[in-house]
């Protein structure tokens, strides 16, 4: 093996909820109601390109939750039997498909698709104060740069071309396989709609795939920072953050959320009472303050222990799911009470007082009759709390109490690119490039949640 | 009324040593006293008799929160934890670790803080609930279609953005007011303008979404139907029935927002360099402050009890139907 397999924490859960999501998929088709309602987002044009756009964030973020650990050369003078060393950075298949934007950094800032440093040096054979080349960035151009527009439009239209040749093959053997004509599938208002927008959403997203690749080959397609890494491997690598920290903090909540809050509703008396102080007394607490002093007593915690993890990645990693803990520890009073009030109203209803008649327990009748009740609430606070989650990151992080420095995250790429705009000239893109794949994150998660609510909300729906 | 006031006002004193309780636990579960005045003096100073030493003057060489060696109710007392948490249900801070006196720096910030935060608040409603009535006005055409989207997207962008991207463009490139910085008095004005546009903007999305929803739930009920059936126009079933009857859910987000407006915004003030009670809360968590940290989440969380308190009393105001009891 010339590589070891190293599975982080973040990793197996994320895993773990990718599995739990499918497998829930798979029951869900079985289950009419639940059916219905899932049809409705699939008609829904707008959600389905949301997803898609979300599905292909979502396949980034897996190929950067593969790590492993290079295999060592083996010294010259090693015994053939000795051990295989692997090195101590802990990379990523993501890593290793971007292994060209990953190395090749320049010396510090350059702007999107330059050629030259963005600050003057003195250089050896000069007098004078000059902007250097770039090591990597448009280095194929030799001495002569009078080609370099015409380059960058050749590399722009050679990449839209591949982008639309991949989509046309994927449609065309889509449309083999299920026997439709092409023209059939593209027309609106036709049979099988929801299977269009996912293929019109597709060709910009492989048109950009396209663009990004070929000229990402020359040029550091949004320039680099400080220490001249590429950003847009940095924006890249900063999807599976976001990811991370929307889903595995809902993962945290909703456990307790639910327990507490269907309890509390159900049950009443004293058990009301303590549930309803616990939730009272974490929710008055300033929820910056109360996620900030959880984040340091953490960092104390990691920084007195350093024995417990192997190498950096591991530590930062905890850090990350520590702060998801933390954070889902702080959320889930909202929904507890949301689902305490729905419960209290259940619990009058007759299909419950039947079933209590007929003498069944209190936690059959919470699972059999009041859960499946509340499934839509609890759905709908996982999807729109997503996108908050992914905001909330970049301004934690800017407070200092978010993830490790280290970790690559919007928020950590927003917190050393803040005071660049002050820079004359002006060092605008990697805010840019963090802010936009921010936003298409969080757009595309909004939308879909605004699909899955409509659906699922039985108010919504009149 | 003003038993239920009483009753709830008292049910929030085990509230407030709950959360006591939970910062005071957060911040010693990991922190010694001794640590803590080892970070205060300072790397030079330290001996054990300057530890001693800052500890008894601070009043830290108690054990935290029982006492086995003292007798009686004073095992409870005699703590660092009663010493300094029962002081603040009187109003008193204590120092920071600096040595200024806490109840007096926020006195001085609260002015900055609320300067910055009731504008915004005034002008967000008035012109998310504005912007939400003309929508449901335009309801089911294009424009409301185009709205919708608009507020999606705009709260789809991250808060830090609209703060640097303001600053950028009024500040650096149109020259139209200062970046950053606070003075007292009249002149503030020109340094609040721009955060309180940029808090409007950066919070109108999510707003205008939420009363757009309200609204129309509101609009399908039978009071609607007849009041139109009258042949009153709708601008008037809107303001006069509409905007009343969602008067409920509207108070519910938003009076238990008021008080909290003292705290300040942590991100604006500290971008804005205003010296609000925001900046001050970050400062502390930076500098590990934790006198101020507890003071900060105490005063928040008075002011959350007393926002639900509020919210109920709006209640009654606003529907004479609802009784407290």
């Amino acid at each position: 093996m010339s590589f070891q397999v190293v599975v982080l924490w973040s990793d197996a859960l994320l895993f773990v909820l990718i599995a739990a999501i499918i497998g829930l998929m798979l029951w869900a088709r079985r289950q009419d109601a639940l059916r219905a309602a899932w049809g409705r987002v699939a008609r829904d044009g707008m959600a389905m390109s949301a997803a898609t756009v979300l599905a292909a964030f979502v396949v980034v973020g897996l190929l950067d939750s593969l790590h492993y650990r290079a295999r060592l050369e083996a010294q010259p003078g090693a015994p053939a039997g000795a051990p295989a060393r692997y090195a101590v950075e802990v990379h990523s298949v993501l890593d290793a498909l971007l292994a060209d934007l990953r190395q090749r950094s320049e010396k510090t800032y350059s702007a999107p698709l330059a050629t030259h440093l963005y600050s003057k040096e003195a250089l050896a054979d000069s007098a004078q104060r000059e902007f250097p080349r770039l090591k990597h960035g448009g280095a194929h151009l030799g001495a002569d740069l009078s080609g370099h527009e015409f380059d960058i439009a050749v590399r722009v239209s050679r990449g839209c071309a591949g982008g639309m040749a991949i989509w046309l093959l994927l449609v065309a053997a889509w449309c083999r396989l299920r026997g439709v004509e092409v023209i059939e599938m593209l027309k609106v208002g036709a049979g099988g709609t929801a299977i269009r927008p996912v293929v019109l959403t597709l060709l910009p997203i492989l048109l950009l795939l396209g663009i990004a690749i070929s000229l990402g080959g020359g040029y550091h397609v949004f320039g680099t920072d400080k220490v001249g890494q590429d950003v847009l491997y940095l924006s890249l690598k900063s999807i599976r953050t976001g990811l991370l920290i929307g889903t595995l903090t809902t993962l945290v909540m909703l456990p307790l959320a639910v327990l507490l809050g269907i309890l509390a509703g159900y049950v009443g008396g004293w058990v009301d009472d303590v549930i309803q102080y616990l939730y009272t007394t974490l929710s008055s607490i300033p929820g910056v303050l109360l996620i900030a002093a959880a984040v340091l007593m953490m960092q104390v915690i990691i920084d007195t222990h350093p024995d417990w993890f192997a190498t950096s990645a591991e530590r930062a990693d905890a850090r990350l799911l520590a702060l998801c803990l933390i954070l889902g520890m702080t959320s889930w009073t909202g929904v507890a009470r949301l689902l305490r009030g729905e419960t209290l109203k259940l619990r009058e209803l007759e299909f419950v007082q039947a079933a209590q008649a007929f003498g069944v327990g209190r936690f059959a009748i919470m699972r059999r009759h009041i859960l499946p009740n509340l499934m839509h609430i609890v759905l709908i606070a996982l999807v729109m709390d997503f996108s908050g989650l992914v905001l909330a990151e970049a301004v934690l992080s800017y407070v200092g109490v978010g993830v490790d420095p280290s970790t690559i995250s919007f928020g950590t790429m927003i917190n050393t690119a803040r005071m660049e705009l002050a820079r004359e000239p002006m060092v605008w893109w990697s805010l840019a490039a963090a802010f936009s794949f921010m936003f298409a994150l969080v757009l595309a998660a909004n939308l879909f949640a605004d699909a899955v609510r409509d659906a699922f909300d039985p108010r919504s729906s009149a | 009324m003003l038993a239920y006031i009483i009753r709830r006002l008292l049910y929030a004193i085990p509230i407030l040593v709950g959360v006591n309780l939970l910062t005071f636990g957060l911040f010693f579960v990991v922190n010694t006293p001794d640590d803590m005045a080892r970070m205060q003096l300072g790397v030079k100073r330290v001996t054990p008799e300057a530890i001693e030493k800052w500890k008894a003057e601070r009043g830290y060489d108690k054990p935290l929160v029982w006492n086995a060696a003292a007798a009686g109710s004073a095992a409870l007392t005699d703590t660092i934890f009663f010493s300094k948490s029962v002081r603040m249900f009187a109003g008193d801070f204590g120092r920071a670790d600096d040595g200024r006196d806490i109840a007096r720096e926020i006195g001085t910030r609260m002015g900055p803080s609320l300067a910055i935060a009731v504008p915004t608040f005034v002008l967000g409603l008035f012109v998310a609930i504005s912007f939400a009535l003309l929508l449901v006005f335009f309801r089911a055409t294009t424009l409301d279609f185009a709205g919708v989207v608009l507020c999606v997207a705009m709260m789809s962008i991250s808060g830090l953005f609209y703060i640097i991207g303001g600053q950028w463009l009024v500040s650096k490139v149109w020259h139209l007011a200062p970046i950053s910085g606070y003075s007292g008095g009249l002149d503030a004005a020109k340094f609040l303008i721009l955060p309180v546009i940029i808090g409007v903007i950066g919070g109108i999305g999510a707003s205008t979404r939420w009363y757009r929803t309200i609204f129309l739930e509101e609009i399908t009920r039978d009071y609607v139907r007849t009041a139109r059936a009258k042949g009153l126009p709708e601008r008037v079933v809107l303001f006069r029935h509409v905007l009343r009857n969602a008067m409920i859910p509207i108070l519910t987000g938003v009076v238990v927002v008021i008080p909290t407006l003292f705290m300040g915004s942590l991100l604006t003030e500290s971008f804005f360099g205003i010296p609000g009670l925001g900046s001050y809360t970050i400062d502390a968590i930076n500098a590990q402050d934790f006198a101020v940290v507890r003071s900060m989440v105490f005063i928040g969380s008075v002011l959350y009890i007393v926002g639900l308190l509020l919210t109920d009393i709006s209640y009654t105001i606003a529907d004479p139907r609802v009784r407290l009891q």
